[in-house]
C-alpha cells in the first residue's frame, strides 16, 4: 500500500508519538498514554489529527439527486452548512461505509469517508454517478485537506478562542452543522460541529498546507484548558463508550444498516413526505426492515475485570453460542469490560445475563442499552 | 527507544528479571518499558499466586490495556513467592515505574536460567 502522509507528521514526531499504519496511512497511536487522552476528552478536550480521513466533493446541478441515489439517506433535503451521518450500502443492502456529508453549497456536498474505504466509495460514486446519468463530479481532496478536531467540554472555548474577533461564532453552531470560519492569522477553516467521542466538539477542515499552524493555534489555545494531542487509541475507547459503529468491526458489507440498529440512516420517503426516489440498496434494505435480521447488535458490560474482544463468543450462561464480539476493552469512564456484539435477537434484551468466552475462560456480562456513556448523565 | 537498564537480565518475551538467576535465589520479574509501551496504559494485571509453579516460556498471566491484551509469561522456572498487591489498585505503575515499583511477581528459582539475555542481547531483540 502506498504510504500516506498526514501534513503533521513533524509534529507528531517532536510529541514523541507512537505512531501506527492505519489503512497506509503513519497516524498517532498515542501521544501521553491511552488513558490520560481519553480523560482529558471526557473532562477537558482533545486535538486529534483526522488528516487521513477522505474528503470527497461531489458537485454539479445534479450533485443533490446523484447523491439520493447513491446513499440511503435523502440528501437533497439537507439544508446548507448542514452535516449529515449516513451510508453507502451494496444493491443487496450491505454497508460499503458510513459517512458524514455536509452540504458546503446548493450544488457542493463533502462526503467524508473512512480512510480504508476512501477509494471504494470514491469508485462507486463515480460508477453510480454514471449510472444515474447525474449532472456531477467527484473529486477526492484527501490530499489537499487536513482534518483537526478539538472534543470534550472546553472544546467550543477553545475553538472560540482560535478565531478572528468578528468572525463567525463557534457557540452559535449548533450539533451537526457547520460554517466557514476565520480563524486568527487569517486562515478560513471549514468548522462542523461534529465528532467521534460522545463529546461536544468542532472538526476543522483546512487546506493542508495550513494545518501545522492551526494545529499550533489549537495547542497554543487549548493549553490553559486541559487540551492535549490525542491518537486513535483514545478515539476507538471514546467512540466505544459513546456506542458508536466502528466500520470493519460493526459494519461490513455482510452487515445491514438495520442489524447494526442504524436502520433510521434509510431513508425510504413516505406517503406524506417529500418524494425520495430509487436508492442503491433500496429493495433489499426494505426486505430487511421488513423481516428484521436474525442477530442484532448490542452492548455488553462485564461483572469482571476480563475484556472481550472484537472476534470472541458470545455464549448463554448454558454454553450455547449465540453471538459474536465486535469491539471491547475496558472503559476508562465506566471501569468495567464494555463490548459491542452481535447477538441473537432472542438474548438481545438489555438485562440478559450471557457470557463471553474471553480465551478460554467464560464472563459473565449483562446485555445493556446502547451508548455506554453519555455526556452530561 | 525504550529504556533497558544495565543491571537486569530479559527474556525474548519482553520480561525483566532482577537478581541472581541460580537456584534457590529469588528474583523479581516486570515487563520491559519496550512491552509497556506497545501495550499502551496497563489497566488489569492477572499474575500468578504465591505457591504457584512456574516455567520459563510458559504463560502466567496477563495484561490488560485499553487496547489490547497480552500474555503474561514467566521468564524462570520455581515457585511465586509474593506478587506486587499495588497493582491490584495501581495497575499503570507498569508504565509509569516500570522498573521499579511496576515489577509483577517474585519467583523462588527451583533451576537455574541461562536463556536469559543480557541488555545489549536484548537490545537487539526490540529493533
Amino acid at each position: 500500500m502506498t504510504n500516506l502522509e498526514t501534513p503533521l507528521l513533524k509534529q507528531h514526531h517532536d510529541l514523541g508519538a507512537t505512531m501506527v499504519d492505519f489503512a497506509g496511512w503513519s497516524m498517532p497511536l498515542r501521544y501521553s498514554g491511552d488513558v490520560a487522552e481519553h480523560q482529558a476528552v471526557r473532562q477537558a478536550a482533545g486535538l486529534f489529527d483526522l488528516s487521513h480521513m477522505g474528503e470527497l466533493m461531489v458537485t454539479g446541478a445534479d450533485a443533490a439527486a446523484a447523491l439520493d441515489y447513491a446513499l440511503v439517506g435523502h440528501m437533497s433535503r439537507m439544508g446548507l452548512w448542514a452535516a449529515k451521518y449516513t451510508m453507502m450500502c451494496t444493491p443487496d443492502g450491505g454497508v460499503i461505509d458510513d459517512l458524514v456529508v455536509y452540504r458546503r453549497d446548493w450544488e457542493h456536498f463533502m462526503v467524508v469517508a473512512n480512510a480504508a474505504n476512501r477509494e471504494a466509495v470514491l469508485g462507486q460514486l463515480r460508477d453510480r454517478i454514471a449510472a444515474g446519468g447525474f449532472d456531477a463530479e467527484v473529486t477526492d481532496e484527501t490530499a489537499s485537506i487536513a482534518l483537526i478536531a478539538v472534543q470534550g467540554p472546553a472544546a467550543v472555548d477553545i475553538v472560540t478562542a482560535m478565531c478572528e474577533l468578528g468572525a463567525e461564532d463557534p457557540p452559535a453552531l449548533k450539533y451537526y452543522t457547520a460554517a466557514n470560519v476565520l480563524l486568527e492569522g487569517g486562515h478560513h477553516a471549514f468548522v462542523a460541529r461534529t465528532g467521534y467521542t460522545g463529546e461536544d466538539g468542532f472538526e476543522l477542515f483546512v487546506p493542508a498546507d495550513l494545518a501545522a499552524d492551526v494545529w499550533t493555534l489549537a495547542m497554543d489555545r487549548g493549553a490553559e484548558r486541559g487540551l492535549i494531542p490525542c491518537g486513535l487509541a483514545s478515539r476507538d475507547s471514546l467512540r466505544l463508550e459513546a456506542g458508536m459503529p466502528l466500520y470493519g468491526n460493526e459494519l461490513s458489507r455482510t452487515l445491514s444498516p438495520f442489524a447494526a440498529g442504524l436502520g433510521r440512516v434509510v431513508n425510504f420517503g413516505r406517503a406524506d413526505g417529500p418524494e425520495r426516489g430509487d436508492f442503491v440498496g433500496r429493495e433489499a434494505l426494505a426486505k430487511v426492515k421488513e423481516a428484521g435480521t436474525e442477530r442484532v447488535l448490542v452492548g455488553l458490560v462485564g461483572a469482571g475485570r476480563r475484556a472481550a474482544r472484537a472476534g470472541y463468543p458470545v455464549v448463554t450462561e448454558a454454553g450455547e453460542d449465540v453471538g459474536v464480539v465486535t469491539s471491547g476493552l475496558p472503559s476508562p469512564t465506566l471501569g468495567s469490560p464494555v463490548a459491542m456484539a452481535y447477538v441473537d435477537r432472542g438474548v438481545s434484551e438489555p438485562g440478559t445475563s450471557l457470557a463471553v468466552d474471553v480465551r478460554g475462560r467464560h464472563e459473565q456480562m449483562n446485555v445493556v442499552a446502547l451508548p455506554f456513556y453519555r455526556r452530561g448523565a | 527507544m525504550p529504556d533497558i537498564p544495565d543491571n537486569l537480565l530479559y527474556s525474548a518475551e519482553h520480561e525483566w528479571v532482577r537478581g541472581d538467576a541460580s537456584p534457590e535465589s529469588i528474583v523479581t520479574v516486570g515487563i520491559t518499558a519496550y512491552a509497556a509501551d506497545a501495550l499502551g496504559d496497563v489497566v488489569y494485571v492477572e499474575a500468578p499466586s504465591v505457591g504457584d509453579e512456574v516455567k520459563a516460556g510458559d504463560v502466567c498471566g496477563e495484561l490488560e490495556s485499553t487496547k489490547a491484551v497480552s500474555e503474561l509469561y514467566s521468564p524462570v522456572t520455581g515457585v511465586v513467592a509474593e506478587v506486587n498487591g499495588q497493582l491490584e489498585s495501581a495497575p499503570d505503575l507498569i508504565n509509569s515505574d516500570t522498573y521499579g515499583e511496576g515489577w509483577i511477581f517474585k519467583v523462588e528459582l527451583t533451576e537455574a536460567a541461562p536463556d536469559l539475555l543480557d541488555p545489549d542481547a536484548y537490545a537487539d531483540v526490540t529493533e
